[in-house]
């Protein structure tokens, strides 16, 4: 017994200086570079001021850091932040109670919060059906169309095609030039998701989702339809290659330069900087003259940061404190040139216009500018619960497609009856 | 009548109880709370939570995807079980006739047993990546239009070619140790009776090598149906079409992916009662045909 409490006199004595500080757990989903420069935000944060600490880790992938974060707070072990991604929203915002609204949080904690200062197309995603900030957005990345300048001024090509139409019109000399014209690395973000938005359809009954967990997909429409058989048509021409369901995969391709132009991530402009040994550009996504005559913008993918609920005072308001510092324009521009997410308040956005960013790297704008372009009924985000197991279903249904196993018409009824059973077990879970 | 007592001592319990505690704490405590679990409908986080009798059941095993994942897992399991088994056999047998530098060949036979299955799947993905894959280069090369990324069948013939060689070392390793069992003086017996060393090998060796085969039977059974999830994970991911998801990969994939605690609780008490079914059956009909 006296050695115990010697002891513990001991930890007490040297965990003193320390003791003074809270310790903010923050769990994330960024490996590699990405998870460097999480680091040194948080080394940043944590030397800007001395109330707290901020203690990132690393959860694995997007999935991981959920399941982690839902088995924490079962057991009570819950970060006071955890990363969740677009296809998580659901899960976890429907969750009453298992969140404190970051607008609320900050409000409170944090000399208040204005919701004018987000860029549009992020503000929505992550908020309640009345507007109401859940989560903050984080790593926002948006769909753009990457090309390889040698190759396309090898076909003859001078810009990327800013219409479906017109990639049908280039893709036949790109084959001839010996290449394969596209690929793609995330079908539901891309192809179904951003699709919508780009052309302001609607993609779920209940406000796409917002109002309700009581809703029903809409993906099985003639826009969605016709486009997929294009697809289809497309790699059947050889035109579109296919290289797995793997975001790398495919990223790979385009790396390798088996392929001209690849759709990818605005987040993937850091490492593609990296690892292309050839002149690229960045463009907007495409989209269909045929369905929309100005096209809509897309909306963010990527993760939010969601304050836990169920933790003591003290430690959220070093929550809020975090918040604020994450984004301010500094540290919002630091992000962004270092990962290629795009800044989320208007403020960071112009610090980087200000600083001469985007005359150094022009495109490195493409994705906030995709995102500010107007907005529509439909451009806002979408709310689906169980939408990892729809996404799932998703893709199960477009490798149906390209295999031929079955055709267009049957793959999205399949799809559709999939993903409302799904959605009708999510809405009784919530009840 | 009176039965006749006999005074108990404590001390064998005592000794047993630490494997009991293990099995307890490992296996019981976690089988109970799935079945607990399986009946639940709650959202990921708990806070809501209402008991549904069978519909957690009745949402995943009528399920079209929960469906297609059991005769993928039968037909995969069948194959593997059998493959990796009858090669590891075949080569077990060669290996045992080697006289010149036997070690060293069994030695290489053994190697891969220290593989763990997400790592061999990781070099099966690379072999049959398209871009750089040479495994995917000869299989196109030798003129099969290979592509195990749209084709169900050639995405099969992937995670069951990695899944055998994963599992053949370790058959090898119990079968040699088998054959070597198998007393010289019976065999060279059956010399005199017959010349033949195919007929020798079925009416003799493969007898007596029985209890060994049977127990390798039921391990890779379970290989098969659990162990090779880390090969599915890291090659096809159930993929394509959902023609490679086995049905624990589909507990991994609702359970730990979806958050959906329910419906996977319900699918790994489904698959509990499955194995347990074939263990029961492998006991009660194979092992009587087995000598030891």
């Amino acid at each position: 017994m006296k050695l115990f409490t010697l002891v513990t006199a001991g930890i007490m004595t040297v965990a003193a200086p320390v003791a003074a500080q809270t310790d903010i757990q923050f769990w994330h989903a960024m490996g590699g570079r990405l998870g460097e420069v999480v680091e040194e935000i948080a080394t940043k944060y944590n030397a800007s001021q001395d109330t707290y600490n901020l203690v990132p880790t690393y959860k694995g992938g997007y999935e991981d850091t959920m399941t982690a974060g839902i088995a924490a707070f079962r057991a009570k072990q819950q970060p006071n932040i955890i990363q969740i991604f677009d296809a998580g929203a659901a899960t976890i915002i429907n969750a009453k109670g298992a969140t404190i609204p970051i607008e609320d949080l900050m409000a409170e904690h944090s000399g208040g919060f204005n919701g004018e200062d987000y860029i549009e197309g992020v503000r929505y995603f992550y908020a309640d059906s009345d507007g109401k900030m859940i989560g903050m957005p984080f790593n926002s990345s948006t769909p753009l169309l990457y090309y390889n300048k040698d190759i396309l001024s090898k076909a003859g090509i001078d810009a990327p095609p800013a219409t479906w139409e017109e990639f049908e019109a280039m893709a036949p000399k790109i084959k001839e030039a010996g290449y394969q014209a596209l690929a793609q690395s995330h079908s539901p973000w891309i192809f179904s998701e951003n699709f919508h938005s780009r052309h302001n359809l609607q993609l779920a009954t209940g406000n796409n989702g917002y109002d309700s967990t009581d809703v029903k997909i809409l993906y099985n429409n003639d826009e969605m339809k016709m486009h997929w058989s294009k697809v289809k048509e497309w790699l059947d021409n050889d035109w579109y290659g296919f290289y797995g369901r793997g975001w790398g995969d495919n990223q790979d391709a385009f790396v390798q330069q088996k392929v001209a132009m690849w759709l990818g991530s605005s987040g993937s402009f850091g490492g593609l900087s990296k690892s292309a040994e050839f002149e690229f550009g960045a463009s907007y996504l495409p989209y269909w003259k045929s369905i929309i005559e100005e096209p809509k913008g897309t909306f963010i993918g990527g993760a939010a940061l969601f304050a836990m609920a169920g933790k003591p005072d003290e430690e959220n308001k070093g929550v809020a404190d975090f918040m604020a510092f994450l984004t301010s324009p500094e540290m919002q521009y630091f992000w962004h040139k270092e990962t290629g997410y795009v800044p989320i308040t208007n403020a960071a956005y112009d610090l980087a216009k200000s600083d001469g960013y985007y005359e150094s790297t022009p495109d490195a704008e493409v994705g906030i500018l995709q995102l500010s372009q107007p907005g529509g009924e439909w451009t806002k985000g979408y709310r689906l619960g169980f939408y990892v197991q729809i996404r799932e279903a998703m893709y199960k249904q477009y490798d149906n497609i390209f295999s031929g196993a079955s055709t267009v018409d049957a793959a999205f009824d399949a799809m559709e009856e999939e993903s409302n059973a799904l959605l009708e077990r999510f809405d009784a879970s919530m009840n | 009548m009176k039965r006749v007592q006999f005074e108990h001592s404590p001390i064998p319990y005592l000794f047993v109880a630490p494997q009991i505690i293990i099995i307890v704490i490992f296996f019981l405590w976690p089988a109970a709370q799935a079945v607990y679990q399986s009946f639940l409908l709650e959202d990921a986080f708990g806070l809501s939570s209402q008991f549904v009798w069978f519909r957690n059941y009745s949402d995943t095993i009528f399920s079209s995807a929960w469906l297609q994942a059991f005769g993928f897992t039968i037909i995969f399991s069948t194959l593997v079980t059998f493959l990796s088994l009858g090669i590891a056999l075949l080569l077990a047998v060669k290996a045992n006739e080697v006289i010149q530098g036997a070690s060293t060949y069994k030695t290489l036979l053994m190697w891969a047993y220290a593989i763990a299955p997400p790592v061999a799947g990781l070099m099966g993905n690379l072999m049959f990546n398209p871009l750089i894959g040479d495994l995917y280069g000869f299989m196109n090369a030798v003129g099969f239009d290979f592509d195990h990324k749209l084709d169900p069948y050639d995405a099969g013939f992937v995670v069951i070619l990695i899944s055998v060689w994963k599992q053949v070392s370790v058959n090898f390793i119990f079968f040699l140790s088998g054959l070597q069992g198998i007393p010289k003086s019976v065999n060279e017996a059956a010399m005199m009776d017959c010349n033949s060393s195919t007929r020798r090998f079925w009416t003799i060796t493969f007898p007596l090598l029985a209890p060994t085969t049977f127990f390798l039977m039921v391990i890779n059974i379970t290989y098969a149906f659990f162990e090779t999830f880390g090969i599915i994970d890291t090659t096809t991911q159930g993929a394509p079409g959902g023609a490679t998801t086995t049905l624990v990969f589909k507990v991994f994939q609702d359970g730990f992916r979806g958050a959906d605690i329910g419906g996977s609780s319900a699918q790994s008490v489904v698959l509990m009662l499955l194995v347990l079914v074939l263990t029961v059956i492998q006991f009660r009909f194979i092992e009587k045909k087995v000598h030891y």
